[in-house]
């Protein structure tokens, strides 16, 4: 109950801040965003520290794929904020001539972040930046399975934004569940399907809108006439230097050719060797798994009857320090859990087919995922699997690296989400696009009204039409009287 | 075969078999390509014109519309509100389903068919069975003039629709009650499936003091035009109820009324009320003794013909049925304020509406609605044309729902905008990959300094 009231009061008291108008003025929003510029710079070491006590994430990875995107997001929106809050002027039309017609973004009114454990930072301040820069007052749940983030932005947003307006609530299960009951003007959940349809059911009870970042099993499709060192460093780098694949963009699996496959398998090998040595348990770059649950989930999935004596590189693990080494598997039936769910950890599942083309069947035969990538330098293969593959997004020769782009939307389609965020999408994300039409008392055309005649209707039909003459009739009165 | 018999096989077999061959008329890629897309939107302006004349009866038989309404509403904006140009990127999403509602049971249907067409998907459109007349239109006539493999109409009643949510669609797109939104936004969310709900509301009309006789006069045409022009105020754009100040009120009643008589001069000029249900809702409303004795012009009623005359009502009491659910109907409460700034508190009290509407010169009110209301679109000295315009988004917000279509709007509710990066094989930046020391961090470090990613970009030439 006491989690219901919490929510509840958290709502109350956001609801009466909206409502003041404190979030309005772009002067507001602004200050946030300098606020959280400011934090993630000098709070860097605590946010690595607390990155590196969740999920022993290299300072690096902190560094590039967490602080440093907060900060280009912040800087992104408050280049763009004036932009954005200008009302867009769009032609108005003959029909409502003489009249001015513009869309205008205005703020949904109080939202609701709820964020995931893998970029326990990143996924949490990002779609927060999005809801400021639209002015709304949010609530921000971050994720229970990264307790030193979630702790640590409990503490740190306060002291760097407008506590009035900007809360945050943590806890798991039970917190969670009071607050989606509440309403909100909108919900952004980023996390896994299962949960996606449950923060869904919730929001419908409100009519609350939703964006829903989900996952999926993000293909690699590799084919035989690439720079193939340059692919397998891009390839690690997306896997095991993503969070150890434990990331929605890492590539979950390869779809490669028979003959290529020993070839891209060497060269794997080579690069993991590069960057993790010979003992990657012992690497100070590789991230662990988050949690003891997700260990068992991916030892399990290694250890599967039908998959176990597929692994031909890798394949240790050390379940003190709750980590994998990076993994890879070749030839695992389609059917085993490995290709069925979404890893979501350091192993890596090569298939091989005959043709390069068959891996659009084996892609197509899954849901859609949030990212697909091709490494070719065939244009017409690469034209064809931009065609034929549905993805949230899509990369050729590289791999998770759109999601830097603010220029690009960011989100899933299918099974991997709805909505989409970053840059400019995030803004629109929590925003309202409200259409204005300014109409003068003349051109006044009784055409328009009752008696209905057929003389009017055929005013009438010429206008709708576009025939300028009937526009003239119409506007000048005709025909005439009532 | 573009419509489904209803009594050859049960229900969910006969749904599953539909869903699944949509699918596969999907996956062949048939609907991508641009060829197919305008050759849709061909046929259905062909249908558009070719039939009008049937959907001129079906309309009528279904709602009483006048012509010249039918045209205006449902023949004309689906005409207009195609996009130009269909993309082949941005993608489709798939398989669609579309839900219209009885008020526009054409309009409603087609043009969010000409958006999901133009952007590339299979689509199934579920016409209301209240309005039975233009559901066997459709189900007889789009198979003419459309794919019909890819294009299907199946009727029916809720059970149907209940059925056909049943199984997963790659958008969902229901024009309706909230009621209706929210059980189909529940079943929606078992599968993950995206929805856009276009809802009901209470539409207020803002009257302020009109200094000349002419702007007077302009002001009621257009306001009994947006009331009983419109399917007898049964649109969730129609004007719903009035605000005035309380000196204003007596002038503008009888404007409205002098106005009323000359333009309604014969009963076939107003729809009538869709069926018997929402006759006995509507005059379930003035049954409430304190409404009843608010009114101040109308209030016949005759259940035979399911007609009510155009009805105002001064100052029901705010927590009477009419004043607290969206009236739907030919009845017109108006509200008095003292000053009208006022209106905007009441506003702000009631639900997210889809529309709001303000007649007045006054800038400065202008402004203030604009910036401390919240509605789908706000429309200033007009009313209901804001839906014939193709450049600006339709839709709700709040209770009014989410998602907006019309013209450019309406392919991209139907589009997925997938993102897509290339890059070159050239270029690598050693400090992208581990063993990661301190020197690759500080070079990291230094080029984050300087906006490492539109450096990044800007150096492979990928930046915009």
């Amino acid at each position: 109950m006491e989690a219901v009231a919490a929510a509840a009061e958290a709502r109350e008291q956001l609801r009466a801040s909206f409502a003041s108008g404190r979030t309005r003025p772009a002067a507001w929003r602004a200050a946030q965003l300098r606020g959280l510029l400011r934090m993630a710079a000098e709070m860097e070491a605590e946010i690595c520290a607390a990155l590196r006590a969740d999920l022993a994430k290299p300072r690096t990875e902190s560094y590039v794929h967490e602080i440093s995107l907060v900060t280009s997001s912040c800087k992104f929106a408050l280049k763009n904020l004036k932009k954005w809050m200008k009302p867009n002027k769009v032609p108005a039309g003959m029909l409502t001539f003489p009249s001015a017609a513009r869309v205008s973004a205005e703020p949904l009114g109080v939202v609701l972040v709820i964020s995931a454990w893998n970029y326990p930072f990143l996924l949490a301040v990002d779609p927060v930046i999005g809801a400021i820069a639209a002015g709304n007052a949010v609530v921000l749940k971050p994720s229970e399975v990264a307790p030193a983030t979630s702790a640590l932005l409990a503490d740190l947003l306060p002291r760097y934004v407008d506590g009035s307006c900007v809360r945050v609530v943590e806890g798991g299960i039970p917190e969670t569940t009071a607050l989606l009951e509440q309403k909100w003007d909108k919900i952004f959940y980023t996390g896994n399907g299962k949960v996606g349809r449950i923060v869904m059911s919730f929001a419908a009870k409100h009519l609350t809108p939703v964006v829903l970042e989900l996952g999926g099993k993000c293909p690699v499709v590799v084919d035989c006439n690439v720079d193939l060192h340059v692919a397998a460093k891009r390839i690690a780098s997306g896997k095991w230097g993503c969070n150890s694949g434990q990331a929605c963009i890492s590539p979950d699996y390869i779809i490669t050719t028979k003959c290529f496959a020993p070839k891209l398998l060497d060269a794997l090998k080579r690069v993991l060797d590069k960057f993790y040595g010979k003992e990657p348990l012992r690497s100070p770059d590789l991230s662990r798994i988050v949690n003891s649950n997700h260990f068992n989930r991916l030892q399990a999935l290694m250890d599967e009857e039908t998959v176990a004596d597929k692994v031909v590189f890798g394949g240790e693990s050390d379940e003190q320090q709750l980590k994998i080494a990076p993994t890879l598997l070749l030839d695992v039936p389609l059917d085993s859990t490995i290709m069925k769910e979404e890893i979501f950890g350091p192993l890596l599942p090569i298939i091989t087919v005959d043709k390069i083309h068959e891996s659009f069947g084996v892609i197509n035969s899954m849901s859609k995922p949030l990212a697909a990538y091709l490494f070719s330098n065939d244009s017409m293969l690469k034209q064809q699997f931009e065609m034929n593959v549905s993805a949230g997004g899509m990369i050729f020769n590289d791999t998770a690296i759109h999601l830097t782009n603010p220029h690009l939307p960011f989100g899933g389609v299918g099974e991997s989400g709805m909505g989409a965020y970053h840059g400019t999408f995030s803004f629109d994300a929590f925003a309202h696009k409200k259409a204005i039409v300014d109409r003068s008392f003349l051109g006044e055309a009784t055409a328009r009204y009752p008696p209905y005649t057929p003389a009017k209707l055929k005013i009438l039909k010429g206008v709708l039409k576009g025939n300028p003459v009937a526009m003239v009739q119409a506007i000048a009165g005709f025909p005439g009287g009532a | 075969m573009g419509s489904v018999a209803m009594e050859e096989m049960p229900m969910d077999l006969e749904f599953g078999k539909l869903v699944g061959e949509l699918r596969e008329v999907y996956e062949s890629g048939r609907t991508r390509g641009l060829e197919w897309r305008l050759s849709q939107l061909r046929g259905l302006v062909r249908l558009l014109e070719e039939e009008e004349e049937g959907i001129f009866d079906a309309l009528y038989h279904d709602l009483g519309k006048h012509r010249a309404e039918s045209f205006r509403d449902e023949v004309h904006t689906p005409l207009v509100a195609f996009p130009a140009t269909a993309m082949v990127v941005p993608e489709p999403l798939g398989v669609v389903l579309i839900f219209s509602c009885w008020n526009l049971p054409i309009g409603l249907a087609l043009e969010p068919l000409s958006g999901a067409l133009a952007a590339g998907n299979a689509a199934v459109v579920k016409p209301s069975e209240l309005a039975p007349y233009t559901s066997a239109f459709l189900v007889a006539n789009v198979p003419r003039y459309l794919d019909p493999e890819a294009v299907k109409v199946v009727d029916g009643g809720a059970e149907v629709g209940e059925k056909l949510m049943e199984y997963r669609w790659d958008k969902v797109l229901f024009t309706g009650s909230s009621r209706v939104g929210q059980l189909i936004m529940t079943k929606a969310a078992k599968h993950l499936t995206p929805v856009a709900l276009e809802l009901g509301s209470k539409c207020p009309c803002i009257v302020d003091w009109l200094d000349s006789n002419r702007d007077s006069q302009v002001a009621v045409n257009r306001i009994i035009g947006a009331k009983w022009s419109t399917c007898s105020g049964q649109a969730c754009i129609a004007i719903d109820y009035l605000l005035v100040e309380e000196e204003f009120a007596p002038i503008l009643i009888e404007l409205l009324k002098s106005t009323l008589k000359r333009f309604f001069t014969k009963p076939e000029y107003m729809a009538r009320i869709l069926n018997e249900k929402h006759f006995q809702r509507l005059a379930g409303f003035l049954a409430d003794r304190r409404v009843a004795s608010s009114v101040v012009h109308g209030g016949h009623v005759n259940a035979k013909t399911l007609t009510i005359e155009p009805t105002l009502l001064l100052n029901p009491p705010l927590d009477s049925d009419i004043m607290t659910e969206e009236i739907f109907g030919p009845l017109l409460p108006i509200i008095t304020v003292k000053k009208i700034e006022d209106s905007i508190k009441f506003l702000k009290s009631k639900p997210k509406p889809l529309a709001i509407y303000a007649f007045t010169r006054n800038e400065k009110l202008k402004r203030r609605i604009i910036e401390e209301t919240s509605s789908g679109s706000v429309t200033f000295n007009d009313a209901i044309v804001q839906y014939g315009l193709d450049t600006i988004p339709f839709g709700g917000v709040g209770h009014s729902g989410f998602g907006q279509y019309h013209g450019k709007y309406s392919f991209e509710m139907f589009s997925h905008k997938k993102a897509v990066l290339k890059r070159s094989f050239l270029l690598e930046f050693m400090f992208r990959y581990p063993p990661w020391d301190d020197s690759k961090i500080g070079m990291l470090r230094h080029v984050y300094r300087f906006d490492y990613v539109s450096l990044f970009f800007a150096l492979i030439g990928l930046r915009r």
